[in-house]
């Protein structure tokens, strides 16, 4: 913008002595207003006013920036390989994600996001036997508290995936899927803890229910990992986190990579086992599995990059537009019309 | 005294009201007012219950009342209820602390003006009690130049015959004295014994306002005295020339008639109010349209897919059916979206407004350094209006004029004395540094004269025989009267300020007036001290015009003196000295054409016989009782015949105040239509209108309105009108039919090319102002560029503004200095109250006061201008932002089932406004600068579209909330297309509503913010620390309320714990709020750009010129030079009142010791009439209503 500093001319009018050379002691009970640039509205100030000199460069510039931009997002989007259900074998030797994803599901549903209680997951030891009102209805099941209570955790995804690759000799090899990482650090360590820490889960659930959808207790979600059981089930905290919008995927599990050189998911057939408990149906529902890469954007997200090209273009072209406008309509501003 | 609606208690609707002297205990029994006045609202303890429940009866905040009343039902509440209790009580906290300064203030006064000293006769001696301990009844005693306790029958007085004189100035804005009389029987009562046993009865009408009127009788002694105005003094007069004073009290505190005058301030809002709150309104209508989609959406989506959601999300029993569903989920969204009528608002607002009245209060260039007054913006709600106003009805006296007239040009014996010569024979303009004459040889003189001219002392010291005429006959012939305060310190008191500058010109001159006895009139004359023999006073009155004296000078010769009109003197000169008539006319012309009021001064030599006889005709005719008045007028019209010898001419300069003809140049060409509204006369005003460029001679035509009836003034207007009309058709080929023509006034008006002006007469205007002809009267004012109504009553004032006022639909300005200015002050959308003069009734009535009329043009063009451009912008980014924060949740809905889910962290949604946001909005409302105030003042056309409220009306607000709108509907679906398919680096999933919600909001919060930075035109430190600090104040809190600690302590209230951290840490993220902030902004910024580029204003075009010339800087100034090209010859000026001279020469106001026993026949006889004449003169004078141009009448 054009702009320069100035401290507006002081006015020469009342800016002398006063009249009577008064003395210290009038001068000080003088109602005279104190001369300070706040009071008199004379503060030194940047002022910028558009003009074609700053708007329309500015105007090239943001699309300048963002074609490449969005070019880059664009390309790297299409770099990312994304499988739907029906995987196909990659090269990548990175990390490979492993996504279900369902749509049609309100997570974001106003009764369904506050269905839970924060301090019962945060292992809090009396809303664990007493959970929030919000819970309602899932809050208490023949008289004992629901742990963990509330509609969110009584719907958590259940489905249980297996990938096995087919190698050449038609053997399937399960391919190791980690479920441990999936989840935000802060959630799992600060926002979600056992009631009494992660030994004896048992004893510390002891009083509560499990929620009324689950085949199993909390405390028995992963047996096998006390470090992964109970409310700090990687799992279920990532089904806590609920999806802003109706159409979601979550993090299921990590394909870790091999080696530099080998493919994470070499070229073959693989199987997808899916044990289905998780009903969808009734609502109109689909549930989806989607194995993706991962690149410094993210996942694969062609948005970002087509609207980046296109605002970038939109932009470039407006300037164009508003400096032809400028030139062939020429009403520069001249003091000469301005009636004095 | 602070205005304050005074309930009239039931006891005294009842007709009559009894006050008993020195008798507590009997006038106890009626429980009258006693003296306390009080204007305050609250007490300690009533403070809180009753300003609560003030503020609660505002609509926004009983509309807040009523959101958190929502909240709290658990089945609808959407947002928890801190989000709006925290702005709410922010709101009354504010609020609360500023009506607690304002009482805080009123008490003072109060206090102040009750713990006044005054002497209340009790118990047999003088006590000294505060004012509020006086009580109807008692008997108090005035000293000199005290103010009048309360409403007091006068019983007597330190001066003869129970005279005393009060200055009224407090009351009616007129500052010449008045006299009262106690009634003769009281009028000896001057002794505190006999005082002690005064117990009349006072019967008199019950306490009401009109200040000219008062009718009682008092019961003494078993008779009945009518009582009338002429012995009451009101509260608010001061006593003059009087040393003491005794009265009863008969009003108190609040029954008095000032305080009864003072009625309700009604509280002013501005138009900018009113739209704000049809705007609220449509807003609600909005808000509600939005809840029922939603609602229905709902509905609908629990019919459909709900329902098969169900064992995911089952309904609660309240929500059993869909419709009920949707019925609960209107009132969810009317709270989730409550925000697009922000509670902020009206609290930022009052905020701004604030500080404009101190930016008002803080200026240098409208602080008077001769008064130490400062400007001063009483009322702090009113700013942004002075940016819009279309009329100004101005007072004249006192108010475009410093109702000091002073002796500044004279033509004497045809040579003209008064103009400052350069050494090239160049007439000097007269400024403060022009040096003027040295009068210190003289010790007498005052030194507040100044005269610039030395010829004419000159003149005087080289013994000019006609120069010294002049001055004898100035110290001569006048009413004035003297005190002389101590040796050489002579203070004059005059009837008019005229007759003062007239006298103190020839004190200065050395022909000093000390002495004034009913028989002589002592000089001091160049040294010596000369005493002439008074014969007879011929005295002014409004037939005759003129007034002459009568001398004996030591020489034993008999003179005539006389001063009058120039037309009356040159009728009844002789014919001998037509030459020197000659010059001197063309003299008084040019003094005439320069504004200045004339006055004709001629004198005779008369022959003793002649004298005699005219002597002894005269004292005949005093005796007879019929037709006296005119029998005198007869004889003194025979006297006064064949003046010559000396012929000269006075001009006083009505001293406008400085800068007043470029004052209402600058106004006019900012299109403000000045009217002015004086109790002058005709003539007076006029040539006032002609001294500040008011009226010129370039008009096409001055009409003047004088009809006497109704019909009269019907057909004056009617002629000027279609003279206008006939004009104008034949200057616009006359195309048009007469009907069509005044069928479309409005737009005719704009098409009148012509300049006219109006003066209307008081008696006129009353007849003007009826239903039938108002609008004939109104619509010819419009068509004028000046209207000067003269003669009009304080009433009458009001009317006129209330006509413009609710006709014109203009905001409409009022100022005026005087107690008689206070009504049309209060009717006017604002009032004006100049400040400094003596009465403060007009500046305690009005909303801005300061000292001067020429500061009216800062007031107006820079400050008013600034406020209405601030808080134009204010509102419409307000609005803008407003929809663009609580917008998405509407799209949102969309996607959530229609469920009121917010989108955002409900911390965000209570802080957004009052923390987020606020300060860089305020910053631009308080700093913001389109153009410096030095070019707001040089292009007055900048003005104009306040008038025309361009800047803030239903269309831009339509705009500004479409631009909210636009803003979040991309704000919300650029996130939803971001967030479709998002993932993080490390795979994890990040299409979690608290990501999107941090997302979205930080974008928000980007996005005005860089809007904010746009809108402002003026970027100060403040502003810079403002908006920086803003943005950096949301980072802070977000991570605060995001951090771990946090969420350890309130685990359910802060359950976004991490997300920030996780969320703002992806360059995706960053990428989306860039995207975003771009594709929100540039639609604007473009069609900002096209605007300035294709459709400049005058506003563009002056910036642009500022920002150019600044950076070449050349300090040029050009201030505008206001020609006065009159020369318009002045009827006579002479704004005099029937004088005192019965009063001198019966000697009834002279001390005992100084009145000589040698009466003159015609005193004696003259003598049992003078007193009742006065009397009635000076109530004549005194009247504020509509007796005033009836006793008056030119």
């Amino acid at each position: 913008m054009a702009s320069s500093y100035n401290a507006k001319e002081e006015d020469g009018h009342h800016s002398g002595a006063p009249a009577h050379g008064g003395a210290a002691a009038a001068a000080a009970k003088s109602k005279k207003p104190d001369n300070t640039a706040f009071k008199q509205q004379r503060l030194p100030a940047w002022q910028p006013i558009l003009t074609a000199g700053t708007v329309l460069p500015a105007f090239f510039v943001i699309g300048l920036i963002f074609i490449p931009i969005g070019i880059g997002l664009f390309v790297t989007s299409n770099n990312i390989r994304e499988f739907e259900v029906t995987a196909t074998p990659t090269r990548d030797t990175s990390n490979v994600f492993m996504y279900y994803g369902l749509s049609n599901f309100y997570q974001n549903h106003r009764r369904y996001v506050k269905s839970r209680d924060d301090s019962q997951l945060y292992g809090d030891r009396s809303a664990l036997t007493n959970p929030s009102k919000e819970c309602e209805p899932y809050r208490m099941s023949d008289g004992q508290a629901i742990a963990p209570c509330g509609a969110i955790a009584n719907s958590l995804f259940n489905d249980t995936l297996e990938l096995y690759h087919i190698d050449s000799n038609g053997t399937r090899n399960t391919i190791p899927l980690v479920k441990k990482g999936i989840a935000w650090w802060t959630d799992k360590h600060v926002k979600f803890r056992n009631p009494g820490g992660n030994n004896n889960l048992t004893a510390a659930f002891r009083g509560t229910s499990k929620p009324v959808n689950w085949r199993k207790p909390v405390y028995d979600l992963d047996p096998s990992d006390p470090d992964n059981n109970g409310f700090i089930n990687e799992d279920f905290i990532v089904w806590m986190r609920t999806a802003a919008l109706p159409t979601f995927r979550k993090l299921y599990r990590i394909i870790q990579k091999k080696a530099v050189t080998t493919p994470t998911l070499p070229s073959g057939r693989y199987v997808l086992n899916i044990s289905y408990n998780y009903p969808v149906l009734s609502f109109d529902g689909r549930k989806r599995m989607i194995l993706s890469t991962i690149s410094w954007m993210g996942g694969k997200n062609p948005f970002l990059g087509i609207a980046y090209i296109t605002v970038g273009s939109i932009c470039f072209f407006l300037g164009v537009v508003l400096l032809i406008i400028h030139h062939k309509y020429d009403t520069r501003n001249n003091s000469a019309d301005i009636p004095n | 005294m602070n205005a304050k609606a005074v309930v009239v208690d039931g006891v005294f609707k009842k007709k009559e009201r009894h006050v008993k002297a020195n008798a507590r205990d009997f006038n106890d029994k009626f429980s009258y007012a006693d003296n306390r006045i009080k204007t305050s609202k609250y007490d300690i303890f009533t403070f809180l219950p009753i300003n609560l429940f003030e503020q609660l009866q505002r609509v926004a905040n009983a509309y807040f009342l009523v959101l958190l009343t929502l909240q709290l039902i658990p089945e609808i509440s959407s947002l928890s209820w801190f989000t709006t209790i925290v702005p709410l009580v922010l709101v009354l906290v504010i609020t609360a602390v500023k009506d607690a300064t304002d009482d805080y203030f009123r008490h003072k006064s109060d206090q102040q003006v009750n713990n006044r000293q005054s002497q209340v006769l009790s118990g047999g001696s003088l006590q000294n009690e505060k004012w509020m301990n006086v009580r109807v009844g008692d008997i108090i005693k005035l000293e000199n130049n005290q103010f009048v306790t309360a409403d007091i029958l006068l019983l007597c007085s330190s001066e003869p015959n129970g005279l005393c004189y009060i200055e009224t100035a407090e009351l009616d804005g007129e500052t010449n004295l008045k006299v009262r009389q106690a009634l003769t029987i009281t009028s000896d009562l001057g002794d505190i014994s006999k005082l002690m046993d005064f117990d009349g009865e006072v019967v008199c009408e019950p306490p009401n306002n009109k200040l000219d009127k008062f009718t009682g009788t008092l019961y003494w002694r078993d008779s009945k005295y009518p009582l009338d105005n002429g012995k009451v003094l009101l509260r608010g007069c001061v006593l003059r020339n009087t040393e003491w004073c005794f009265g009863m009290v008969i009003f108190a505190g609040l029954q008095t008639k000032l305080m009864q005058n003072c009625g309700r301030t009604n509280f002013k809002r501005t138009s900018i109010d009113k739209l704000m709150n049809t705007l609220v309104l449509w807003i609600f209508a909005f808000l509600i349209c939005m809840g029922v989609i939603l609602g229905m959406g709902n509905t609908i989506w629990e019919s459909r897919i709900g329902r098969n959601f169900q064992a995911f999300l089952p309904l609660s029993e309240l929500q059993s059916s869909a419709v009920f569903s949707g019925f609960l989920t209107f009132w969810s969204y009317i709270i989730n979206l409550n925000t697009v009528v922000p509670i902020s608002l009206y609290v930022s607002v009052e905020v701004l407004r604030l500080g404009h009245s101190y930016f008002i209060n803080w200026d240098r260039k409208m602080y008077h350094r001769q008064t130490d007054t400062a400007a001063e913006a009483r009322t702090t709600t009113l700013n942004e209006e002075l940016g819009q106003v279309e009329f100004v009805f101005s007072d004249k006296t006192g108010t475009l004029t410093q109702n000091i007239m002073v002796f500044s040009k004279c033509s004497i014996n045809g040579r003209k004395y008064g103009d400052v010569y350069d050494e090239f024979d160049q007439k000097v303009e007269i400024t403060d540094k022009t040096a003027c004459v040295d009068f210190s040889s003289n010790p007498l003189c005052d030194r507040g004269f100044k005269f610039y001219d030395g010829s004419l002392s000159e003149a005087v010291k080289l013994e000019d025989a006609a120069v010294q005429e002049f001055f004898r006959l100035l110290a001569l012939c006048h009413t004035v009267m003297l005190e002389e305060k101590s040796e050489g310190l002579l203070v004059y008191q005059a009837q008019s300020p005229d007759e003062e500058a007239l006298v103190t010109a020839a004190r200065n001159f050395g022909f000093v007036f000390r002495a004034r006895t009913p028989e002589t009139i002592t000089l001091c004359e160049m040294g010596r001290t000369v005493t002439y023999h008074l014969l007879a006073i011929l005295d002014f009155n409004n037939v005759r015009k003129r007034m002459s004296v009568i001398v004996r000078n030591p020489q034993g010769q008999i003179k005539l003196y006389s001063k009058g009109a120039d037309t009356v003197i040159f009728e009844r000169l002789d014919p001998s000295s037509d030459d020197l008539m000659c010059t001197t006319s063309e003299h008084l012309s040019e003094f005439a054409g320069e504004g200045l009021r004339t006055l004709a001064l001629a004198y005779r030599d008369l022959d003793e016989n002649h004298f005699e006889v005219w002597m002894k005709k005269l004292l005949f005719a005093s005796t007879v009782i019929e037709n006296r008045e005119d029998q005198l007028a007869v004889l003194y019209e025979e006297i006064e015949q064949g003046l010559k010898e000396m012929l000269t001419t006075t001009a006083i300069e009505d001293k406008l105040q400085e800068g007043v003809p470029e004052t209402i140049a600058c106004l006019n060409l900012a299109d403000i239509k000045i009217w002015v509204l004086t109790g002058d006369k005709l003539e007076t005003a006029m040539n006032i209108g002609y001294s500040c460029n008011l009226l010129r001679d370039d008009m096409n035509e001055v009409f003047v309105v004088s009809g006497h009836t109704l019909l009269e003034v019907q057909q004056q207007l009617r002629s000027a009108m279609e003279h206008i009309h006939s004009l104008s058709r034949a200057g616009i080929a006359g195309d048009a039919d007469k009907s069509d023509m005044f069928a479309d006034d409005s737009a005719f008006e704009e098409t009148v090319i012509a300049e006219y002006a109006l003066v209307i007469n008081g008696h006129s205007l009353a007849h003007a102002l009826e239903p039938q002809l108002e609008h004939v009267l109104l619509d010819l004012a419009c068509l004028c560029k000046a209207v000067i109504c003269c003669r009009v009553t304080p009433m009458q004032k009001a009317q006129v503004v209330e006509l413009v006022k609710r006709h014109r639909g203009a905001v409409t300005l009022a100022i005026g200095d005087g107690a008689n200015d206070v009504s049309m002050i209060k009717t006017a959308h604002i009032g004006v109250g100049l400040s400094g003069q003596e009465g403060m009734q007009a500046a305690l009535a009005s909303d801005y006061s300061f000292a001067q009329f020429r500061y009216l043009q800062r007031l107006l063009l820079v400050h008013g201008r600034w406020s209405y451009f601030r808080m134009c912008h204010f509102l419409r980014y307000f609005f803008y932002k407003n929809f663009a924060f609580t917008l998405v949740h509407f799209w949102y809905g969309f996607f959530c089932g229609f469920s009121a889910q917010t989108v955002y962290d409900q911390w965000f949604i209570t802080l957004f406004n009052i923390v987020y946001t606020s300060l860089p909005v305020l910053g631009m409302g308080l700093f913001d600068q389109d153009v410096s105030d030095h070019n707001s003042l040089r292009y007055p056309g900048l003005y104009k579209p306040g008038q025309r409220n361009l800047l803030f009306n239903k269309r831009q607000f339509f705009l500004c909330t479409l631009q909210g709108m636009g803003t979040s509907f991309l704000l919300f679906f650029i996130h939803y297309g971001a967030f479709f398919a998002m993932a993080r680096e490390d795979g994890s999933h990040f299409s979690d509503q608290q990501a999107f919600a941090v997302t979205i909001a930080t974008s928000l919060v980007i996005v005005v913010t860089v809007q904010i930075g746009l809108d402002t035109h003026y970027w100060t430190a403040v502003n810079h620390l403002f908006i920086w600090g803003s943005v950096a104040v949301y980072f802070v809190i977000l991570f605060a309320i995001q951090s771990n600690g946090i969420f350890g302590i309130f685990p359910s209230h802060f359950p976004f714990i991490g997300t920030a951290s996780s969320c703002l840490s992806e360059k995706s993220v960053w990428l989306v709020i860039l995207l975003t902030t771009v594709v929100c902004v540039v639609p604007g910024l473009a069609v900002s750009f096209l605007r300035v580029d294709l459709f400049p204003t005058l506003t563009d075009k002056v910036r642009h010129l500022q920002q150019s010339r600044r950076r070449k800087r050349p300090p040029e100034r050009n201030p505008r030079r206001v020609r006065r090209t009159s020369s318009h010859r002045s009827a006579y000026a002479f704004s005099h009142q029937q004088g005192y001279g019965e009063l001198i020469t019966s000697g009834k106001n002279m001390r005992t010791g100084t009145v000589s026993p040698a009466r003159s026949p015609a005193r004696t006889q003259h003598s049992s009439n003078w007193m009742e004449n006065i009397l009635k003169r000076s109530n004549e004078v005194s009247c504020i209503s509509d007796e005033q141009h009836k006793a008056a009448t030119v």
